[in-house]
Order: C-alpha cells, then sequence, then structure tokens
C-alpha cells in the first residue's frame, strides 16, 4: 500500500488482521470476479512471493472500474486484464487505434503493460448445440432471422459500449427479450431453456462442459482481447526485478490451457492457489509453498471481518444520527435537509457508492466501512426524529414550564420518551447493515461476502451457504440483543398498558 | 405581581389578544372566562412565556419578563393544564420531584416536601411508585397541582384543570382545590369556560370576548352591574338541570 492517509492508517489500526504482512514492499495483486482473473491473479501472487517478495492478492474485486481506479490510486500493484477491454471500455473515450498508442497512454498515467500472457480471450456468444442444429444458426448474423429468442448477458456486457448495445447496432439484431444476469447464472438459464444465448469468453470452461455452441463473428465486431498484465511503473524501485520474473509468463499461457486451467478449477472444483501452482511448476519450474485455508479458519477470519465491517459503520452512524436526528427537530428546514440527503443517499446503487470511494479511501474495509456508515444512517436520523416529533405538545410545554433548560429536558424527558423509536431505527440500520455488509467483498473488505462471491462464481452452493448461513445468524442474533435492550433502554412508565379507562 | 401592558398576539394574521391590559392581585384567585377563541389560554401562556406577544409588555414583579430570565420565573410559577401533562415514562415520585433533583435538593428537603404535598392533595404515598398511565384523571390532576407545587412557587397558573374530569370527581375535587388555595393564600390565576366553577373559585372573575377583557370583577359586580349586554348573556348561557325540570327558561 503506497498511499497511507491518517485516516487509513487508523482502520488499519483497528482492524489489524488487514495489515497482517505490514512490510513496505507488500506486493498487492488485485484481480476481477471470475474465475480466470483470479487464477492469473494467484499466478502473479505466487510468481511474486517466487521471486522473494511478500505478496497478497485481493480477489474478486467488484469490476473493471474498481480495479482500474485502485490501480491508478496505488491500492494495487498490479493486476490481469485484457487488451479490448482497455481500448475500448476503460479508456474508450481516447478511441485508441492500436496496443502501441495504448501502451503510451497507460505510460503517460504511471502504468506499465507487459507482452500478451498467450491467448485471446474475446467475447463470443454461445448457444446450446441443440438449438444451434434445430434452427441452424451458425453465425451472428443468422440471429436476425428469429426475433423470438431471449438472450440473457452477463451484465458487464449488458452495459459496456463494446458490448450488447453496439453488437445489436452493429448486425442490427432485432430481439426485444434480452435481460442482464451474472454470467455464471447465465449457463444454467440456458440449460434451463429460459435463455438462448449468451455472451462467453473464449477461454470458458463451460464451452465443452455445457455443450455449446460458439457463433462466428462474421462480420468481426468482437475485436482482440489479448490477456496482458497492467502494473505501476513504480514496482520498477520499489520492487527491484520483479517485474523481470513477470515477464517470464508473457507468451506462456495459450488460449488451450488457460481453457484447461479454468476448467481444473470451474469444473474439477480444484482451488485457483493449487490449478496455478500446478501451472507455474510444470511450465515455468518456479515451485512456492502453498498454504490453503481450512473451512474453520476461513470462517473465523470471515466472522472478524463481517464484524469489523459492521460493527464500526453501525457504532458511527449511531453517534453521528441521534445528534442528526435531534437537529432535524429543532431547525425545521435544516432538517428537511438532513432528511433529504439521508434519504438520497439511500437511493444509491451500492456498487456505485463503492467504486466513487475508491479514490479517497483506496479499497478494503475503508471505503466498505465509510458506505455502510452512508446506507445506516437513514433509519436512525429519520427514527430519533419521528420518535422526538410525536411527543404531545403539552409534555413539552409542562416540561419547559416547570424550568427545565432546553437540553436538560432533551435528556430527561424527550429522548427517554423516543428510545423506543430510536431503538427500532437502530434494529433496522443493524440488520440491514449486516446484509449489505457481504457486498463489501467486492472491493476486497472480505466478510461473508467472499464465500458467496465464490460461491456464485463456481456455482458451488456449499460455499455460498459458509457465508450466507453465518449472515443470517449474525442478523438474528443481533436483532435479538436489541430486543432484549429493548426492555433494559425503554423506560418502564411506556411499557406498561392503561390500568384505567378515562 | 403580572402585569400586562397593551399586550397583543396574532396567530397566521388573526388577532387572539388586542391591547389588552391587566393587572393580577397578589394573594387572590382569579378566574379568566370566555368562550372558547376568546383568548384566555393564549394570556396564560403569555404570562409563562410559552408563547411571546407581538406587541405590549408583561410585567411580573415590576419587571419585563425576557427570554433570559425565564428560567428563574418559571421556578416562581406552578403550571397545571388540562390533562395534567404527566411525564408518562416516570414515576408520579420522580414526577413531583424532578425539579427539586435537578435543582439539586438534598434528599431530606425533597422528602419533607413531598410529604407535606401528599397531605395537602390528599393523595395515597403507596400510588407513588405507580406510572402516571396506571392511575385516574383525578389522581392525576392531584399529581400534576403536588408537581406545580413542589419549588413552592408565588403563583399557579391552571389552565382549564378539571376540563377533561366526570362531575363527581370535578365536584370534589373542586371543593379540594380551593381549600388548598385559601390554605396556601397564593396566588391564583386559573382558566375556565364553567360560569359556576368561575363563581365558585373567583375572587376576582375576568370575562373576556374576541381577545378583549370585557368586564374584571366580582361575581355580584357581574349580576348587579354587568358592562355590556353579552355579560349577562354569557352568565345566564349555564344551564341548571333545575331549570329543565322546571319548565322555566333563562
Amino acid at each position: 500500500m503506497k498511499k497511507c492517509s491518517k485516516f487509513h492508517l487508523f482502520f488499519l489500526l483497528i482492524t489489524g488482521l488487514f495489515s497482517k504482512a505490514g512490510g513496505d514492499q507488500e506486493i498487492v495483486i488485485g484481480s476481477k470476479k471470475f474465475t480466470e482473473s483470479v487464477i492469473l491473479g494467484e499466478i502473479l501472487t505466487q510468481v511474486s512471493q517466487f521471486a522473494g517478495f511478500s505478496a497478497i492478492h485481493k480477489q474478486e474485486l467488484g469490476g473493471t472500474q474498481i480495479l482500474w481506479n485502485a490501480l491508478l490510486a496505488g491500492e494495487i500493484d498490479m493486476y490481469p486484464d485484457y487488451t479490448g477491454t482497455l481500448m475500448r471500455e476503460t479508456l474508450s473515450e481516447l478511441r485508441l487505434k492500436n496496443e502501441s498508442e495504448l501502451r503510451q497512454v497507460l505510460l503517460s498515467q504511471g502504468i506499465g503493460m507487459t507482452e500478451p500472457l498467450g491467448f485471446n480471450n474475446t467475447y463470443a456468444m454461445g448457444i446450446k448445440k441443440a438449438t444451434w442444429q434445430r434452427l441452424n444458426i451458425n453465425k451472428i448474423s443468422d440471429l436476425q432471422n428469429y426475433p423470438e429468442l431471449t438472450f440473457g448477458f452477463s451484465n458487464e456486457f449488458m452495459n459496456r459500449s463494446d458490448g450488447w448495445p453496439g453488437l445489436k447496432k452493429y448486425y442490427q439484431l432485432p430481439q426485444q427479450k434480452v435481460r442482464g444476469l451474472d454470467h455464471d447464472l447465465a449457463y444454467r438459464g440456458l440449460e434451463s431453456g429460459d435463455i438462448q444465448l449468451t455472451d462467453l469468453y473464449s477461454t470458458d470452461a463451460e464451452i465443452e462442459y455445457y455443450d455449446l455452441k460458439i457463433l462466428a463473428d462474421d462480420r468481426g465486431y468482437f475485436p482482440a482481447y489479448h490477456s496482458v498484465i497492467l502494473y505501476r511503473n513504480d514496482l520498477k524501485s520499489r520492487a527491484p526485478g520483479l517485474l523481470k520474473i513477470i515477464k517470464k509468463i508473457e507468451g506462456q499461457i495459450l488460449a488451450s490451457a488457460m481453457i484447461a486451467l479454468n476448467a481444473q478449477v470451474k469444473i474439477e472444483q480444484n482451488t485457483e492457489k493449487s490449478t496455478a501452482g500446478r501451472f507455474l511448476s510444470s511450465t515455468l519450474n518456479m515451485n512456492v509453498a502453498l498454504v490453503e485455508q481450512s473451512m474453520v479458519s476461513a470462517l473465523i477470519k470471515h466472522t472478524q471481518e463481517h464484524l469489523i465491517l459492521s460493527g464500526i459503520s453501525l457504532s458511527g452512524a449511531i453517534v453521528i444520527s441521534i445528534p442528526l436526528g435531534i437537529l432535524a427537530v429543532r431547525r425545521k428546514r435544516l432538517g428537511q435537509f438532513i432528511l433529504g440527503i439521508t434519504g438520497i443517499i439511500q437511493t444509491i446503487p451500492s456498487l456505485a457508492l463503492l467504486v466513487f470511494m475508491i479514490p479517497f479511501l483506496g479499497i478494503g474495509a475503508a471505503p466498505a466501512i465509510a458506505a455502510l456508515f452512508l446506507y445506516s444512517l437513514l433509519p436512525i436520523v429519520r427514527n430519533t426524529y419521528t420518535g422526538l416529533h410525536d411527543i404531545p405538545l403539552e409534555i413539552l410545554e409542562s416540561a419547559d414550564a416547570m424550568g427545565l433548560p432546553r437540553n436538560t429536558r432533551l435528556r430527561l424527558i424527550e429522548i427517554p420518551l423516543a428510545s423506543r423509536s430510536i431503538l427500532a431505527g437502530i434494529k433496522t440500520s443493524a440488520v440491514i447493515n449486516i446484509g449489505t455488509a457481504t457486498l463489501g467483498a467486492l472491493i476486497g473488505a472480505g466478510g461473508f461476502g467472499q464465500p458467496i462471491l465464490t460461491g456464485i462464481r463456481l456455482d458451488n452452493i456449499s460455499l455460498i451457504l459458509q457465508g450466507a448461513i453465518p449472515a443470517a445468524v449474525l442478523a438474528i442474533f443481533v436483532q435479538g440483543i436489541f430486543e432484549s435492550l429493548d426492555k433494559v433502554i425503554v423506560p418502564k412508565g411506556l411499557q406498561i398498558k392503561s390500568e384505567n379507562s378515562f | 405581581m403580572f402585569q400586562l401592558q397593551n399586550i397583543s398576539k396574532q396567530f397566521n394574521g388573526t388577532p387572539a389578544i388586542d391591547s389588552i391590559d391587566l393587572s393580577i392581585t397578589p394573594g387572590q384567585t382569579s378566574v379568566l372566562i370566555g368562550p372558547s377563541g376568546c383568548g384566555k389560554s393564549t394570556l396564560l401562556r403569555l404570562m409563562i412565556g410559552l408563547i411571546w406577544q407581538d406587541a405590549g409588555q408583561v410585567l411580573f414583579d415590576g419587571e419585563e419578563v425576557k427570554q433570559s430570565k425565564l428560567l428563574n420565573l418559571r421556578k416562581q410559577i406552578g403550571y397545571v393544564i388540562q390533562e395534567g401533562g404527566l411525564f408518562p415514562h416516570v414515576t408520579i415520585r420522580k414526577n413531583i420531584t424532578l425539579m427539586a433533583d435537578y435543582l439539586k435538593w438534598d434528599s431530606g428537603k425533597i422528602k419533607s416536601r413531598l410529604l407535606e404535598l401528599l397531605d395537602l392533595a390528599q393523595f395515597s404515598d403507596r400510588r407513588l411508585d405507580d406510572f402516571p398511565l396506571q392511575i385516574s384523571g383525578g389522581q392525576r390532576q392531584r399529581v400534576s397541582l403536588m408537581r406545580a407545587l413542589m419549588l413552592d412557587p408565588d403563583v399557579l397558573l391552571l389552565d382549564e384543570p378539571l376540563g377533561a374530569l366526570d362531575p363527581m370527581v370535578r365536584s370534589k375535587l373542586q371543593s379540594d382545590l380551593k381549600q388548598i388555595f385559601q390554605s396556601l393564600g397564593k396566588t391564583v390565576i386559573m382558566v375556565t369556560h364553567d360560569m359556576g366553577e368561575a363563581a365558585f373559585f373567583g375572587d376576582i372573575i375576568i370575562l373576556m370576548r374576541e381577545g378583549r377583557v370585557i368586564q374584571q370583577g366580582t361575581m355580584l359586580d357581574f349580576i348587579e352591574s354587568p358592562g355590556e349586554p353579552f355579560v349577562t348573556d354569557f352568565i345566564n348561557a349555564q344551564r341548571s338541570p333545575l331549570d329543565t325540570i322546571g319548565g322555566g327558561s333563562n
């Protein structure tokens, strides 16, 4: 980690476990949230370790934008990407014509790019072989004749300019039933018949496994997606010798090799770590001692991470929200503004908020905590406001008429009377917070979201449950704690029912 | 004591109090009476600074009532409202002693004052640790009175204190209250809309209408020399049950 603001340092001190190795020369490697990228990230990690550096792998980060911004900000030192993605998406507004132009632009931003690793993982359109035989669709242009087909594309492909919008225009495709879904769910959609066509990567292990036919790109829409490694140029001085060894994998991973590596993980259920280890050992004769994590130690680690994410963000939200709620009641105009802003924050999509924070807070726990903190504000602010606002006027005036100063009235009368409502707000926030914290894994914050993310990627139900069950248990447990706090904190006079009708 | 000089107050452009001059006689019970919306409660709330006049001055013991002196002023005034305004989250005991606790009276003094008040208000000490929701409406008004008297204020302001009670409870509480006022000899200002209640309590009755004082005096003054026909109309508007049996009219 290069940049260490005071704020960041504070979180690192608290969390501790995010800075295990801690040394200045720790190499941080990122990868995207699909298997091929995770394998390449693991290869980079092990090569760095082989070269004598301590290296950590922030795997399964939420998308190209997150990795790109993290690399620029110095939060990660290198990650695997594709030339097509860089030219058509990340830097699309520059309209780069070839790889040497790309290389120059990257250089001006302090980023270096290796030579291609050896395979071209371009987009491809895949259909079931049964569909192919039934309809006789061989190339993408044949799709013009079948407007009734349903397409299911990965969300990234749906939205990028070089994805579906461009393809539709280029081939004049008439299909209306097009939806975005997770890449790994798309295969299951093909299998069940819910969709007939999806986007694939040409090195996907599933092409063989699900018996798919790749449609020919007969008018040459898709560009080359050569696999490369992007790295920060300052590595040359910070980690002398490292890049020289990294460059040994240039040209060493051919398409067939990559498909085989993908299949080892996705189909044979090997870990990325062992798969990368075997590849390095057999192809480049690099041997690295690997330590695989046990299920129990993974659970402990994820629990710790999750508790830190939710604990710090929720505590911070409570400390800030209650005074904000009080302020909102006292100053009507400001109150509407506060409620408006916290409401708007709630509507920002979580991934967008996370990406927005990377330039300021980097990746990992800090931006996740900041985002969870922001999401936790509204229920507490609103319930504090409502609880205070609903206190009958005659009770407030009685307190005033006795001669109680404003702040004493707040402490002795208003807060106790609003306590049930405030606690209900905190309860809502806590449950939302624990659920949302699973998204923290998308920006490298770990937690119960990590096994969920990996489980979805590998279609591994047991892995998904290893994250989902503890997250649910934690939410129920925290809910229970607050339920019992209700009886302690809410004044007894508010818990009894009236004995007299009047 | 309270002196109101040329007080005016508007709510959203509608005049509620219109240039009132009024002097409250110390040591006596003054009753503010008049039809709904005449401004009688507004006048009471102005005196204790819950709202502020648009024009004119409120004086207390010759000094202008200002925001900065309000907390001290309020310690010299007890305030009781229709539903009691008790704090539902604390016990009866805490409701009564809250202000003394806040002012850090020593516990002996608080205890002896509490005993005096229980005796005065005829309230059972066994109910001190109940909560407001557990006692009846009449009992709540007794508690509210004890709370108002805790710091031994010079003035008691009561805003329709018996308005929400049923007739039997109300009648009993009226006699008890009158006895308490007489034994304490404090300045009392009470708001009511009930002429019988005004006649029962009031050493001085102040009749209001549309934000103005129509007449100020004893009940006898009102009957013998009404200032204008409205005074007689208002007195006669209160129907007695006996009138109905006699088939009589006003």
